[in-house]
């Protein structure tokens, strides 16, 4: 008997012990060692939530960004619904009862025009459904309201109030956020404008005063190169397209420079070296143009002895590698540093940190220009092109998702 | 047979191929040749460069020593391996330039937006490639010792640290150039000793019957064999047996093997007779590949040629080496100009290495006894030449199998290479490019190493069963039906190019189970099942996710199907210089 007694207490001790522990456990379920405290923890986790919903955010306010960060937003929030909409129509609706929508859509109107938030009490038939009450946040972009964040809960609350309006207050940043890339997008773009409008007038007249000098003596010559203005000209004016290849753009370069040899004769000197299995690369519209308008501007105007100017494109696997180099009169790097980080506009205007800031907006950081210089030793460019990027096409652009 | 003219040949071809590739480019002095320099790669041009790409050792080698083995059946191969550009004509080539991808997985993020099924299709054009390399590397290698009596994995590190060397150091700057001069060299390297071969086969008397079976000697023969094997005859044969023969030792006795299975051990010498039927290796004993698919071939003949057709016509899409050239032509239009010359261009190739397999029937049928079938291209100047003329032909044919090696290696490797760097290492860059190209060799070297003994034409096939059961689904759904998902893409690459990966590794691993029967030939042959069980996945999984069809879809298909000019593309400028 007392064996037997013995064997009950060992079996049951480790039973106790095993309780006891698992007790501990369950009374502290947010004991997490290190991390702090059951505040500073909540603290962290709707950090990491606020983290996860900004990224989709961030793209705008669209069905797909809204279906994204819906679901963190109600964790966020811990409601039992939470939709987001725009004007008209509602984006996502996250959770249970989406059998309110149309109701939702009808009370959207005042706070929309009105611009302040609301909360109002759900007419539901459905008799387990657990929502009863709802609060419309309208979601402001300087000023304008583009859309509302709406909480629905089982009771009214003055707490979900101040949340909702504070979370749709963080999305509203989020979408000025967007607004804010979108107009970096557009400033580029008037940067290409501002590009083409800048080739004109300088390069118009030398180019017209050279061939006004052929027209007597050579007048041949004088129409080839009224051909190649032309050409260039319709090239660096053209309205449609972002993007043109990399065998349209050696042929603008080369009209170019039939300009430049006219008007500086022997004492330019230009080298190809071209692979062709590059040439039908996709690359941003005018991106090396002004590169070469850069070297022939800085290496030759105002020198007196002979230049020579080597353009490169090479097949580098999944990229392809163009390199410009002269051996003009170089640039102090601490200079070129300044020009590239926009700080100071050289003389000859925003050539070269225009292509560079374009190449890492459409390629990645990554893809930047490299520049090899000093003064008295010529400059190298190099810009690697990817073969094939997403959204990069010479054809024509493809309309942006909404 | 002297070796010293085999190996300058082989020394030359690679010497060749460094110089075209690095100094091949095209250079101009002054603007007023800019278009010379500037002009983009013509079809023809582009076309010499696939089909110098494209054939391989399967197809330099392989057929014909298939062809010598297994007699006529076997000419499925170089239709199969034309017929595939004329499905790539119809339905990929000019879609697939216009959607301006240069690899299979940018095809599918250009066309499904998707960074998963991007990656998915970048693993699936590393073992398309690995398994295609695998056979170029033993082509090599048997190529060597053919020629020098080298050991059989030696050719295959030669030709591995050639091409790392090569593509490593940046040495393909002009990759069309080397590959349009890999094809004309090849072509020529074939060519010019079947002129000869064909005169002195009339001088011969034009004797027939290259096809009757089994393959007859014309003259006593003397073979050693080096690895142990079963022989299986279908009537008595009458031999000189100096060796082990089914278990027993004979030192020279002439002994009359009855018909059925017989083992010969390795080392033994066998002399056979003039007139006798040269029995057929089977190496299914060894758990070897090749007595293994051979045998499938035997017992379904129907389902292994149908198996052989679905595969090569549908699979010559998804090679990862031939699409990256495509890329190359202007526009789509361009793109299938190209394909109609290569279509021409392989088309006179193939008609080359069936007729040196007819002759190796009628000249050096023992080599199907030896297994070394796939060298009938590298001995027949030998056997029916001799002399000098023989020793300058025979260098002639290995410099074309080396630029077989070569041409198809490099290009397999560079676009191993580049997907390990985009999508597997860590970063981009030259010093990563150098790390995935040892990665694209090495996997394959090692295998050709330890693996050992398989046909090159047959093992070349699996690869096109893997390509054309995932890639062929993906490309032509991902063009012509707009209802293709994510989801659909991955699940159907996934089920069809990842169960002809598994029969594939069950075959070449020789897995047990696999003995005979049914079972043992779908291993074998996957295509016939893989191919349109990939197709349903894809297409039913995408019905299955109508929600995740990508946004944008019908102006990505627009842009695919419609001539450059209409999407507002290139602007041609010329007509205003006229």
């Amino acid at each position: 008997m007392s064996g037997f007694l013995a064997g009950l207490c060992v079996a049951v001790l480790p039973l106790l012990a095993a309780g006891f522990w698992l007790g501990r456990r369950t009374a502290r379920p947010q004991n997490l060692g290190d991390l702090g405290t059951p505040v500073e923890h909540a603290t962290f986790e709707t950090l990491h939530n606020a983290t996860l919903a900004a990224p989709p955010l961030r793209a705008g306010l669209t069905e797909e960004t809204a279906r994204k960060s819906a679901r963190r937003l109600r964790t966020l929030l811990g409601t039992d619904a939470l939709c987001l909409t725009d004007r008209e129509t509602v984006l996502a609706w996250e959770g249970v009862g989406e059998h309110h929508r149309e109701e939702i859509l009808q009370r959207l109107g005042g706070p929309l025009e009105t611009g302040r938030g609301e909360a109002f009490r759900l007419r539901c038939d459905v008799p387990d459904c657990p929502l009863r009450w709802a609060v419309i946040a309208p979601l402001t972009v300087d000023d304008r309201v583009h859309g509302a964040l709406v909480a629905c809960a089982p009771r009214e609350s003055a707490v979900l109030v101040r949340a909702a309006g504070e979370v749709a207050r963080w999305v509203s940043v989020q979408l000025e956020l967007a607004d804010l890339d979108r107009s970096r997008t557009r400033l580029i773009e008037a940067e290409i404008k501002a590009l083409r409008a800048q080739i004109s007038p300088h390069f118009i007249f030398n180019s017209l005063a050279v061939i006004a000098s052929f027209v007597r003596t050579d007048p041949e010559r004088a129409r080839e190169l009224l051909l190649e203005f032309a050409d260039f000209t319709r090239y660096s004016f053209r309205r449609h397209g972002e993007f043109t290849t990399l065998a349209d753009e050696l042929h603008a370069i080369d009209h170019y420079l039939a300009l430049v040899r006219a008007r500086f004769g022997d004492r330019f000197s230009v080298t190809l070296q071209i692979a062709p299995e590059v040439l039908p690369v996709a690359l941003p519209f005018l991106c090396l143009q002004p590169l070469v308008e850069n070297a022939v501007k800085h290496g030759l105007e105002g020198a007196a002895d002979k230049r020579h100017l080597s353009i490169t494109a090479q097949d580098a696997g999944a990229e392809a590698l163009v390199v410009i180099e002269d051996d003009g009169p170089g640039m102090d790097p601490a200079l070129l540093r300044r020009i590239l980080a926009g700080e100071t506009s050289p003389s000859g205007g925003i050539g070269l940190s225009n292509v560079d800031d374009r190449l890492r907006q459409v390629y990645g950081d990554d893809h930047g220009l490299v520049i090899e210089t000093a003064a008295g030793a010529g400059m190298k460019i190099t810009a690697r092109l990817p073969k094939y990027q997403p959204g990069v096409h010479s054809g024509a652009r493809l309309p942006r998702e909404p | 047979m002297d070796r010293t003219y085999s190996v300058t040949a082989v020394a030359l071809v690679v010497l060749a191929t460094v110089l075209v590739g690095a100094f091949g480019l095209r250079v101009s002095r002054t603007t007023s040749d800019f278009y010379v320099a500037s002009r983009t790669v013509g079809p023809r041009l582009n076309a010499a460069a696939i089909s110098g790409e494209y054939l391989s050792a399967a197809s330099f080698l392989g057929i014909a020593g298939l062809v010598l083995t297994q007699g006529p059946d076997m000419l499925w191969y170089p239709v199969g391996y034309t017929a595939g550009y004329l499905v790539l004509l119809l339905f990929v080539a000019a879609p697939l330039r216009r959607s301006g991808a240069y690899t299979l997985p940018d095809f599918a993020e250009a066309r499904l937006a998707s960074q998963p099924v991007r990656r998915l299709a970048g693993a699936f054009v590393v073992g398309v490639g690995w398994l295609y390399l695998l056979p170029q590397l033993q082509g090599a290698g048997l190529t060597l010792a053919v020629l020098t009596g080298a050991p059989a994995p030696l050719g295959g590190i030669i030709v591995a640290v050639v091409v790392v060397v090569i593509v490593a150091a940046g040495g393909m700057r002009s990759i069309t150039f080397v590959q349009a001069f890999q094809y004309w060299l090849k072509l020529t390297a074939l060519l010019v000793p079947a002129l000869f071969l064909m005169l002195a086969w009339q001088g011969d008397g034009a004797p027939r019957g290259a096809f009757d079976e089994p393959p007859a000697l014309r003259a006593q023969h003397t073979v050693r064999v080096d690895a142990g094997l079963d022989l299986r005859l279908a009537q008595p044969l009458t031999v000189t047996a100096t060796g082990t023969v089914d278990g027993r030792r004979r030192a020279g006795e002439r002994i009359t093997l009855p018909a059925g299975v017989h083992h010969v051990t390795g080392g033994t010498r066998l002399t056979l007779p003039e007139g006798a039927g040269v029995p057929v290796a089977d190496r299914r004993g060894d758990g070897g590949m090749s007595g293994s698919l051979a045998s499938a071939r035997e017992e379904r003949p129907l389902y292994a040629t149908y198996g052989l057709i679905l595969a090569t016509f549908l699979g010559t899409m998804g090679l990862p080496h031939v699409v990256v050239r495509f890329y190359t032509s202007p526009h789509g239009v361009a793109a299938r100009r190209t394909t109609v010359a290569v279509l021409g261009l392989i088309g006179a190739f193939y008609l080359l290495p069936p007729l040196y397999g007819a002759l190796g029937r009628l000249y050096v049928p023992e080599l199907a006894l030896t297994g070394n079938a796939d060298a009938a291209v590298l001995l027949l100047p030998e056997r029916l030449i001799g002399g000098l003329g023989a020793d300058l032909l025979g260098a002639l044919v290995a410099g074309g199998a080396f630029a077989a090696f070569l041409s198809t290696a490099s290009g397999l490797t560079m676009a191993v290479a580049g997907v390990l760097t985009q999508d597997v290492l860590p970063s981009r860059g030259v010093r990563h490019f150098r790390l995935g190209t040892l990665l694209a060799m090495a996997v394959p070297l090692a295998a050709s190493v330890l693996v050992g003994g398989l046909p090159v034409a047959d093992a070349v096939g699996l690869a096109f069963a893997v390509s054309a059961s995932s890639f062929c689904p993906l490309l032509v759904l991902g063009i012509w039906w707009r209802r293709l998902t994510p989801p659909g893409a991955a699940a159907g690459m996934l089920v069809g190019g990842g169960s002809a990966f598994a029969a594939v590794t069950a075959t070449m691993a020789g897995y047990p189970g696999a003995g005979t029967g049914t079972q043992h030939a779908l291993l074998a042959w996957p295509a016939l099942w893989s191919v349109p069980l990939g197709f349903l996945t894809m297409i039913s999984v995408s019905l299955a996710t109508p929600g995740r069809v990508p946004p944008g879809t019908a102006a990505i298909l627009a842009r695919f199907h419609l001539p450059e000019q209409l999407t507002g593309g290139r602007a041609r400028t010329e007509a205003a210089r006229v």
